[in-house]
């Protein structure tokens, strides 16, 4: 088991350092600090503010080890990406690390309900699916699946935005208050939109994995010893079919923190969803890169995290190779 | 020398039509993959004829020429090259809004140049929406096309290698498989973007590096079960090369993967787009970009509806009738879910 976690770990610090290296090659070699300086500062300036834009933001040195061993941005990015040092903004030079733990409050105030209120709408939705299944509800749930998920993410926003905020002014259509006695009016629409959204993918899903676990020969044995349907679909199959289920959830739990960009952009959210979506609009590329970094970083926690847990919750898997 | 685009349109069109006349005779040819057609259009016959017409609007949006432009054509550079769906439109112009079939602009009555002509209405500089909408699907089949044909293939080099031959490669591919599947998949689309300028070939380079993975990971497994197989092993007793092997024993029984897996890929790519183009970095010209604009349209008082429902319209067809077929294509094709029912 030791041996095991430790072998996970070391895997889990290489993919980390290879991410890193993948946002070196896409921000510094491929968009050199040239192309960022005249991004932030316009085309006009001359060179020398350039020159001293560079050296304020950290990048008035060689790009690799090669040109410079000491002094390069190579060595730099990995030195400040991995002390939690991300610098300024290249936009308006307001401190990242700042900006990041405030927007974490708001990004989790949106997703940990939407991910509660998702699990609580699509699996007991599913498990209806899958107990009338080859019959017409079946059939007709699965064509509302499809039905909802070709829609895009975009016109179920504004469409709601319009009909929800606008027609019937139900609730506010952008904006965020920490205060909680005001939070669930404005949270309210983005809620509704994201479990909408994402309601058919999932249904199908569970459904899928319901009628999967369906055929087993346990659920037979049930069934042959006269246990009502219901009960073998709550009690034999929801329990098993849950394994899979789970394991997605504790896969989502770090992407929790990052917020979601489309919602908290449209909602006026300012969660990580909503920064990231402003460092776009303004060719913040230091904020960018260092939102992929800190995902990158929780995802892969968030794996080692799950295969270590599935050693404890499942008998089954042992840890030797 | 340089080509102008509309050429390598044009030419794009030839090898798209030549391949589609090579690929019915293949399948007309192989008893498997005819009973497997055949079954297809017997499901999802609606579905089918809809991609159709998206297809052969493309298609005519995709062959231009220059010229042929009247004098009297109001808002059209005479010297620039027009499709055939151009050229349906040549002399649509209004000077702003009008709703479906009106006589008259949407704000201030004035009289349009061609009453009741629009059945799409204009949009705000006066474009016919009717004209864009249908210049969307070329737009879309493009960035599903070119995003496929960038992913599967590296998918294909990369996943049959490392299940072929194992050992170091199989180590760096998986390596590269985890950490790009390590990183949020919306933000490193973004990042890549960002990095590579905005425009129609990065967009696709992005979708396709940030696609690829899933499809990677399944040849991957796939060929590592074919590896072992007894024909595989008696292949290489008989000295075929690996290439060969390859080529002969392994690809195919791969294509039925590929096809799936180009279905299924095919709506999530539009749709991402559509993301790409609300944060200001999507392909010009796409029906995201004309939703996108939806939205300070729908905050006007009388609100403008005639365009964002054309673009949204056109893109839940398409996406739909790509997914009901993606899910016929997925029973007919997979031994593991055939006979199971729709």
């Amino acid at each position: 088991m030791g041996a095991y976690i430790l072998r996970r770990l070391a895997y889990g610090i290489a993919v980390v350092m290879g991410v890193l290296f993948l946002l070196f090659v896409l921000f510094f070699a491929v968009t050199n600090p040239d192309d960022i300086a005249r991004k932030a500062l316009g085309d006009k300036v001359p060179p020398s503010v350039i020159e001293v834009w560079k050296a304020n933001h950290g990048y008035d040195r060689p790009l690799w080890p090669w040109q410079d061993w000491r002094e390069n941005l190579l060595f730099d990015h990995y030195r400040r990406m991995l002390g939690f040092d991300f610098g300024l903004s290249d936009a308006d030079d307001s401190p990242i690390l700042e900006r990041i733990r405030s927007g974490i409050g708001p990004s989790l105030s949106l997703t940990v309900p939407l991910l509660v209120l998702s699990l609580l709408a699509s699996i007991p939705l599913s498990l209806v699916v899958a107990f009338f299944r080859e019959t017409y509800i079946d059939r007709m749930g699965v064509l509302l699946c499809v039905l909802a998920m070709s829609v895009s993410m975009l016109l179920y926003i504004i469409g709601a935005q319009f009909l929800v905020g606008k027609v019937l002014r139900w609730f506010p259509i952008s904006g965020y208050d920490s205060d909680p006695l005001l939070l669930p009016r404005f949270l309210a629409m983005p809620l509704l939109v994201g479990v909408v959204s994402g309601i058919g993918s999932e249904v199908r899903f569970y459904r899928t994995a319901f009628i999967e676990e369906s055929t087993r020969d346990f659920v037979r044995t049930a069934r042959a010893k006269g246990a009502s349907e219901a009960r073998i679909m709550t009690r034999h199959v929801l329990r098993n079919a849950l394994i899979p289920i789970l394991t997605q959830v504790v896969m989502s739990i770090p992407f929790l923190f990052m917020g979601s960009i489309l919602l908290e952009s449209f909602f006026g959210i300012p969660g990580l969803g909503g920064i990231t979506f402003d460092a776009i609009q303004a060719n913040d590329f230091s904020t960018l890169r260092t939102m992929v970094f800190i995902g990158s970083l929780l995802f892969v926690l968030g794996q080692i995290l799950t295969d270590l847990s599935y050693g404890l919750v499942d008998p089954r898997v042992r840890f030797e190779r | 020398m340089t080509v102008e685009p509309y050429v390598v349109s044009n030419g794009a069109v030839v090898v798209l039509l030549a391949g589609a006349v090579f690929l019915g005779r293949a399948v007309r040819r192989n008893r498997l993959w005819r009973e497997a057609a055949a079954s297809l259009w017997r499901r999802r016959r609606l579905a089918l004829c809809v991609i159709a017409v998206y297809a052969t609007i493309a298609l005519l949006d995709s062959i231009a020429w220059k010229g042929g432009v009247p004098a009297e054509a109001v808002g059209v550079l005479p010297g620039a090259p027009h499709s055939v769906i151009d050229r349906l439109f040549l002399d649509s112009a209004e000077a702003s809004y009008s709703a479906p079939f009106a006589d008259v602009e949407f704000y201030g009555g004035k009289p349009l140049r061609h009453p009741g002509g629009h059945p799409l209405g204009t949009d705000i500089i006066g474009r016919d929406v009717l004209h864009l909408a249908l210049k969307g699907a070329r737009v879309a089949l493009l960035i599903g096309g070119v995003t496929s044909l960038i992913a599967i293939p590296l998918a294909l080099l990369f996943g049959v290698g490392a299940g072929y031959f194992g050992g170091r490669f199989d180590d760096f591919v998986f390596f590269l498989i985890s950490t790009l599947a390590s990183m949020p998949g919306l933000l490193l689309l973004i990042a890549l973007v960002m990095a590579m300028g905005r425009g129609t070939l990065s967009v696709c380079v992005a979708l396709g590096v940030t696609s690829w993975v899933g499809f990677c990971r399944l040849s991957r497994a796939e060929t590592l079960k074919l590896r072992e197989l007894d024909y595989v092993q008696s292949a290489r007793v008989l000295g075929v090369s690996e290439p060969g092997i390859i080529v002969r024993h392994i690809l195919p029984n791969l294509v039925h993967l590929i096809v799936i897996t180009f279905v299924l890929m095919f709506s999530g790519l539009v749709l991402s787009e559509a993301v790409l183009a609300w944060l200001g970095i999507g392909v010009d010209g796409s029906w995201g970009q004309m939703i996108d604009g939806a939205r300070n349209e729908l905050s006007r008082e009388p609100i403008v509806w005639w365009n964002i429902a054309a673009a949204g319209a056109a893109l839940f067809t398409l996406i739909l009738s790509v997914n009901a077929v993606g899910d016929a294509v997925r029973d007919v094709l997979d031994p593991r879910t055939r006979g199971e029912g729709a």
